[in-house]
């Protein structure tokens, strides 16, 4: 029957709101306003899952985010899918989808159960005493089976179409939580408009325990009147942000706190283009922890049936949504709180049995309230044990007896049970703060000790209970003037810690649950303990308590209870565990935001790049730059294209954007020496509008970058790096400045982005170049090979470099960044009676190979030194210093054998070498082979003749070519090695890396 | 001691598992033994065990400062592989995970060693040619990683995405079969237990304050929170808090500390087969036994001790994860924690002599050394009980920051 549970005149949900939501593809009628539990629980759906080990029937536990049972695999549709939510924060929609999880074939009938009867053999740990012959066997028979048991629901299997959004944001005081103290702080905080004040809760509704409360008063209103007035006072206050589905997840250094909240899930229909996430970043000025505290369930045998809830969410379940697991109800409880839910349940029609743990004169004032309601209390009681499967229909008591034991057993029947095993004030965020907690013995619960960043707490989170004490710490935590709330309330706390209820049936608590979802029972802690895991940690992991889904939020102090007692120590002395982000599970997506494709890192592009798209380059990625990598025409492979551009360039004249190397403007009257000490070479005798190839070491000796540098003026210089090395080179710099050179007086500007880069080279670069220059002698005497002249491009400014890196004459024109696009289609058009030739990456490394110029980053490694690539020739011997010239002194710096750098020639010329591959002298030798190296490039080339030469007559026929780094290379031209290849070894003959124009001249004409 | 057997499990379920005995015993510390570890890890537990399996010393203390595996063995995301690039490295891995490859026999406890595959992800050019020296370099060192296609890996890992709609589409990927993962706990128990049998005494909440030395300058004891111990032989294997113990016996040691982040997602059904890295968009990830995807960050950027790192850097790690499995995206993060790692110039090990006779040292294993637990142990036991370091063991010595003879693994792109 509909809402057979529904609770006539209570709660919060809205009755004028009918919908219908899905539960194992039956219909389930719901109110809005209900959660998937509520909903359940109304309809008498109560065994709404399986646990993870022994497969047990299980319904919901609590009413809130502590939840550990009822976990759900929800479907919004569209791939909206996801497992393992909590049924309990679930709001429920027209139209909600929801499964339960963890069983084969079904929820009713699941074969796992046999779990359950074999669990003896189950015991903590026992997997890591078995399952270990034969050796290979653990990976595939044991493993498998383990895996496909374990697990809770299934991941969603298409990607989320959802959005995520990130928000940062500032404010005075950040409340985390909005139960009473939560507001009172709210208000105090934000009563004089100075402070601006966030208040987040993860509820839909601010209230928190005030929801379900429906005796107190609090300044004279009914407490959700009060709620009422509050949330529409501090909606007026412009310095309040409220946030409702917002829930604190994490608390970093500085007090940056992480709040995710949810924006769609609620809604059946959200409008399109909606971000179901928002990840807030918070800076606080002050964190105000006012979380509340969870409700702990008592430990005994088959505490763990369908209908057994804590106390407290029960209660919540019947005044705040109206509904009740049964009508025939047994609070068990070993505290005072739980005598409110009684009297609540009583007062909403239900039949009510009281079992108090505690001797009748350890019982306060709530013991007359529940009389007076005409409720029947056994005091002095233990439970021993609950009846009924997939709900329960009994619970077992029996009176406890002077010597520790229990007296004669009686069951009472019924078809709920709320428990209570006292409190835990819910510390998570403060932990995550470094502040230290401490265990009150009065509360036996860890509170908040020492505050290690600007943070305190207020209310339950701190132990404090009593409603109108919640309001006036709350107040205070606020530091507002003025008188706190007051309330008046009769609702007791205060509660006698009991690990384990005495029992008279040993056997039976072996099913005393613990840690609910990941069936921990009080018989695997102390086996652990017996094993020797002492502290809380090991029992932690040995057991796996408190490692679940809700990361024992109502597990945790009774298991380190357990453990105390089991070492007669005291729960301090046995410690707590460290509580880790995030507060809840909390999604990939949220973290994640808008980082995705496109959006995941930057896309660095140049001002030529929807040219070189219009034109079909392919790209590749390098650091952060999209790059043209070549350029096919037609139905042209990459190596069609690569050799016709390479042979362009070499014939008549290519174009090439080298706009993306970095570049960096040293200005100041110290720039000349600032290089000297950052360069190997020297720098002081360049003359303005001569450029110098640079190299630069790490301290450590080892090659770092290079590049061409310009001496623009003489307190001016225009350096180039490479392209993936620019922001370290830049960050390097600036590192010895500040740090090392502060003597110097110079500035450091990355101009990157400044300049537009269009390489023209060939032996008809300066053809096509020169009509489109003004103010700059062209001519090859005047502006020689390695010079740069500023002037006008096609009437732009500019700075041109005669420089190569293909071994051709050329020119790099730097333009400003928005010319860049207009020039390069002048030169492209002035370049049209040469055929000019656009060409990418892959043909500017073929022609520098072809040159046996280096690549920083392919031929070095970051351990190569000058010496090694053959460029000691750039490393002063006069000057006094410079970065890394003491390391270049090292012993195995200077050491025989070292590698080298060579060309290798296939001697089959249409073998192409694997870059990576490994060099070898005897490709025959034993395992482990000794090494001597490793190709680092490799190339097709159109220009080297097949018999190796670089000879241009003979371009054309083209062959294989590539440059290797090998133990004592250089004397090792002319001999015969083996490379490795994907079958097995290949021939190569070693020669010097140069394999085109060997002495340079075609550069200078 | 009890055997662990599946036959001595079943008879324990009877007996309502009332025979199983301590795994370790909590022993008062002695007032000298012939040789102390420092940092009760796996690495230091290993040390002990195999000191007193394989080079017969009796007197032997473990001295941790909180509870063993409670440092970076207990939080790492455990992928073990030995497909490293130099020699000296594959030495070392490949010696471990031979160890592995027989651990829970030897040691009679289930360490969960599943050689379920590596993949470590190629992403642009340069990583392929990085990836494929390391390739052609492991095959002729005898260990195995091949080089597998886009298409391939998929087929190895179902679950990634190889279109090109990501940011940094995948271009292939190294394939080491017989990499894998274990059970970090595992590691840290099964070594103390083993150790524990062997006699060796496993001192928990004993912080080590100072090391003192002779007037010879040799080791001669160490002052701790539980008393003082005399000893003439100290091994020190701390990881991320190395620089701070050394400092109590006067040395500077050269490494930085820094957090490193993982975090596990809501356990699921098996889903994801294999291990999978990227050194390039920074994510590891891994699905426990248990059904939780593992997943690790790449370092904070500052040094430090706190446990704790930046959000940014765990949100980064799951941009990338969201990149290469965007089905993962609706799956939650359980749990986010830190450990405090300890990286060297060159990001390879350091196990070594030091100017103190007497005084050794194993650390600086960053990212990284869980999987070199077995072998590290193993060579530092050795090179303790010689007094020379094992040949496995010797090019990590510390004198070749001052040579320049670096291990340069970090300049090869490696990680974890
Ligand atoms: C998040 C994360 C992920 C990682 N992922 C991987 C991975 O996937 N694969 C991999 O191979 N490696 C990984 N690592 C690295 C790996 O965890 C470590 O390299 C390895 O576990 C180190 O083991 P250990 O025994 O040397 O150190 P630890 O386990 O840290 O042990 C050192 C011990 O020394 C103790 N100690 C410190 N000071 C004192 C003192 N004064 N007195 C007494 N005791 C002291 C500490 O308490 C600690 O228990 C990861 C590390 C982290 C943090």
């Amino acid at each position: 029957m509909s809402h057979a549970n529904r609770l006539a005149g209570r709660g919060r949900i809205d009755r004028s709101k009918p919908i219908i939501i899905q539960f194992n593809g039956r219909e389930v009628p719901a109110y809005h306003g209900d959660t998937a539990a509520s909903a359940l629980i109304a309809n008498g759906i109560l065994h709404v899952g399986r646990s993870f080990k022994y497969h047990r029937p299980r319904g919901v536990l609590a009413a809130g985010a502590e939840e550990p049972n009822a976990l759900l695999d929800i479907d919004r549709g569209n791939g909206r899918r996801d497992p393992n939510n909590r049924a309990t924060v679930v709001e429920a929609f027209d139209g909600l989808v929801t499964r339960s999880q963890n069983h084969w074939p079904s929820l009713k009938y699941d074969v796992g159960t046999l779990n359950d009867m074999a669990s003896p053999l189950f015991s903590a740990g026992f997997y890591y005493k078995t399952f270990m012959w034969p050796s290979a066997a653990w990976k595939r028979v044991y493993e498998p089976v383990i895996r496909r048991a374990a697990g809770l629901g299934k991941a969603p299997t298409v990607p989320d179409p959802d959005r995520y959004v990130h928000s940062h944001a500032h404010c005075d005081v950040l409340i985390s939580g909005a139960g009473p103290a939560g507001l009172a702080a709210a208000l105090a905080a934000s009563v004089d408009g100075s402070r601006r004040i966030i208040i987040a809760d993860e509820q839909n509704e601010f209230g928190g325990t005030l929801l379900h409360d429906l005796t107190s008063t609090i300044d004279g209103l009914s407490a959700s009147d009060w709620v009422a007035q509050t949330v529409a006072t501090l909606s007026q206050r412009s310095n309040v942000r409220m946030l409702p589905r917002t829930t604190v997840v994490a608390y970093y250094n500085h007090n940056h706190i992480a709040l995710n909240q949810r924006l769609t899930d609620h809604q059946s229909n959200p409008s399109k283009g909606m971000a179901r996430e928002r990840l807030w970043q918070v800076r606080a000025g002050e964190v105000i922890a006012a979380t509340g505290a969870h409700e702990r369930p008592l430990v005994f045998a088959g505490n763990d049936r369908p209908g057994m809830l804590l106390a407290d969410s029960l209660r919540a379940f019947i005044n705040r949504y109206g509904v009740t697991p049964g009508r025939n109800v047994v609070i068990a409880t070993s505290g005072a709180s739980a005598y409110q839910a009684a009297i609540d349940a009583k007062s909403a029609g239900l039949f009510v049995t009281i079992v108090d743990y505690r001797k009748r004169d350890e019982i306060g004032d709530e013991r007359l309230l529940a009389t007076q309601a005409g409720i029947e209390i056994l005091d002095n009681h233990s439970v021993i044990g609950s009846t009924g499967r997939t709900q329960v229909t009994g619970l077992i008591v029996a009176p406890k007896t002077a010597s520790g034991g229990v007296g004669d057993v009686r069951t009472l029947n019924c078809d709920a049970v709320g428990m209570s095993g006292g409190w835990t004030p819910v510390v998570h965020l403060v932990s995550q703060s470094r502040a230290k907690l401490v265990f009150d013995t009065a509360l036996d619960a860890f509170i908040p000790g020492e505050a290690y960043q600007s943070e305190r707490s207020a209310g339950a989170c701190r132990g404090v209970y009593a409603l109108d004490e919640c309001l006036a710490n709350g107040h205070e935590a606020g530091s507002g003037a003025g008188a706190a709330p007051s309330a008046k309330s009769s609702e007791a706390t205060g509660f006698e810690p009991v690990r384990l209820m005495p029992t008279n049936r040993q056997k039976l608590r072996d099913k005393a649950f613990v840690d609910f979802q990941n069936d921990v029972t009080a018989k695997d802690i102390n086996l652990a303990v017996q094993e020797g895991f002492q502290s809380i940690e090991h029992v932690k992991r040995y057991t796996t308590t408190g490692m679940a889904t809700d990361q024992g939020k109502t597990s945790n102090i009774n298991a380190l209870g357990i453990v105390a007692g089991a070492l007669e120590l005291t729960p301090p002395d046995v410690g707590t565990t460290t509580f880790r982000p995030p507060y809840t599970p909390t999604t990939f997506g949220a973290f994640a935001g808008q980082a995705r494709g496109v959006l995941f890192d930057p896309e660095r592009i140049t001002p030529m790049h929807d040219w070189a798209v219009k034109k079909g380059a392919k790209f590749e990625d390098v650091a952060l730059w999209k790059r043209a990598w070549y350029f096919p025409q037609g139905r042209e492979t990459m190596h069609d294209a690569v050799q016709r551009e390479c042979r362009a360039v070499r014939e008549s004249v290519g174009i090439f954007d080298a706009t993306t190397l970095g570049k960096i403007e040293v200005v100041g009257p110290d720039a000349a020496e600032f290089l000297n000490r950052i360069y190997t070479n020297s720098w002081l005798k360049l003359k303005p509008g001569r450029c110098r190839y640079g190299l630069m070491l790490k301290e450590d000796g080892y090659i770092m970058d290079d590049g061409v540098v310009a001496r623009v003026a003489d307190d001016r210089f225009h350096i180039t790096t490479t392209t993936g090395g620019a922001p370290r080179v830049l960050g390097h710099m600036e590192d010895y400045l500040q740090t090392e050179f502060t003597d110097l007086k110079l500035s450091l500007t990355s101009t990157t982005e400044q300049w537009a880069v269009i390489a023209v080279q060939g032996p008809n670069a300066r053809d096509v170049v020169a009509p489109l220059v003004s103010d700059i002698d062209m001519s090859n005497d005047a502006f020689p090979h390695m010079s740069m002249r500023e002037g006008k491009v096609c009437g732009v400014p500019c700075r041109l470099f005669r420089v190569s890196f293909t071994g051709e004459a050329g020119y790099e024109i730097n333009v400003p960044s928005d010319y860049g696009e207009a020039v390069w289609e002048a030169v492209y058009a002035a370049g049209q009676p040469y055929d000019i030739t656009p060409y990418g990456t892959e043909t500017m490394h073929v022609l520098r190979a072809e040159k046996g110029f280096i690549i920083v980053g392919q031929e070095t490694d970051g351990t190569v030194t000058p010496e090694d690539v053959g460029l000691s020739g750039l490393v002063s011997k006069v000057k006094a210093d410079f970065v890394g010239k003491r390391s270049l002194a090292r012993p195995d710096l200077v050491a025989e054998g070292r590698k080298q750098l060579v060309g290798l020639l296939t001697l089959d010329p249409d073998v192409l070498l694997d870059e990576g591959a490994q060099i070898v002298d005897d490709p025959q030798a034993a395992l482990p082979m000794p090494m001597l190296g490793h190709v680092t490039s490799s190339y097709v080339s159109p220009n080297v003749a097949r018999g190796g030469t670089g000879d241009p007559q003979q371009s054309g026929d083209g062959r294989s070519i590539a440059m290797a780094m090998i133990a004592g290379g250089h004397s090792r031209v002319g001999t015969r090695l083996y490379a490795t290849t994907r079958e097995g070894f290949t021939e190569v003959q070693v020669t010097k890396p140069v394999f085109f124009d060997p002495d340079g001249g075609r550069a200078n004409v | 001691m009890t055997k662990f057997s599946a036959f001595n499990v079943a008879r324990n379920a009877f007996s309502a598992s009332k025979s199983w005995p301590k795994q370790w015993r909590n022993p008062e510390p002695r007032a000298s033994y012939d040789a102390v570890i420092i940092g009760g890890g796996g690495h230091g537990l290993g040390t002990a065990y195999y000191l007193a399996k394989e080079h017969g010393l009796t007197k032997i203390a473990v001295v941790e400062k909180g509870w063993i595996g409670g440092g970076n063995t207990g939080r790492n995301t455990t992928i073990i592989r030995s497909n490293y690039l130099y020699d000296e490295s594959a030495g070392i891995y490949e010696h471990s995970v031979k160890l592995w490859e027989k651990l829970s026999q030897e040691l009679n406890y289930n360490v969960m060693y599943s050689p379920r595959g590596v993949l470590m992800l190629a992403h642009n050019v340069h990583d392929v040619q990085s990836s494929m020296r390391h390739v052609y370099a492991d095959r002729l060192n005898g260990v195995d990683n091949e080089w597998l296609s886009p298409e391939e890996c998929k087929a190895f890992c179902p679950p990634l995405n190889i279109s090109n709609n990501i940011r940094y589409p995948v271009m292939g990927g190294a394939l080491q079969r017989r990499g894998g993962v274990a059970r970090h706990d595992a590691v840290a128990w099964g070594y103390a237990r083993g150790a524990d049998r062997l006699g060796v005494d496993i001192i928990q909440n004993c912080e080590v304050l100072r090391i003192d030395r002779d007037a010879a300058g040799t080791v001669s004891g160490i002052e701790t929170t539980r008393g003082y111990i005399k000893t003439a032989k100290v091994g020190v294997v701390a990881a991320g808090h190395t620089s701070v113990v050394m400092e109590r016996a006067g040395l500077r040691m050269p490494l930085e500390s820094f957090p490193l982040q993982a975090l596990v997602s809501e356990p699921i059904k098996p889903i994801f087969p294999c291990v999978v890295m990227s050194n390039t968009v920074h994510a590891y990830i891994s699905q426990s036994d248990k059904g939780e995807l593992v997943i690790g960050a790449g370092t904070d950027q500052y040094i430090s001790y706190s446990q704790q790192g930046g959000l940014h850097i765990a949100a980064h790690t799951l941009e990338a994860i969201c990149e290469l499995f965007p089905q993962f995206r609706r799956m939650r993060m359980l749990r986010n924690w830190g450990g405090i790692v300890d990286t060297t110039y060159d990001r390879s090990p350091i196990l070594s002599k030091t100017s103190i006779p007497g005084l050794y040292v194993n650390c600086g294993w960053g990212t990284g050394g869980f999987k070199a637990t077995p072998g590290s142990a193993h060579v530092f036991a050795a090179s303790m009980a010689n007094d020379e370091m094992h040949p496995i063991a010797a090019p990590f010595s510390l004198n070749r920051f001052q040579s320049g003879r670096l291990i340069d693994e970090a300049a090869a792109a490696v990680a974890h």
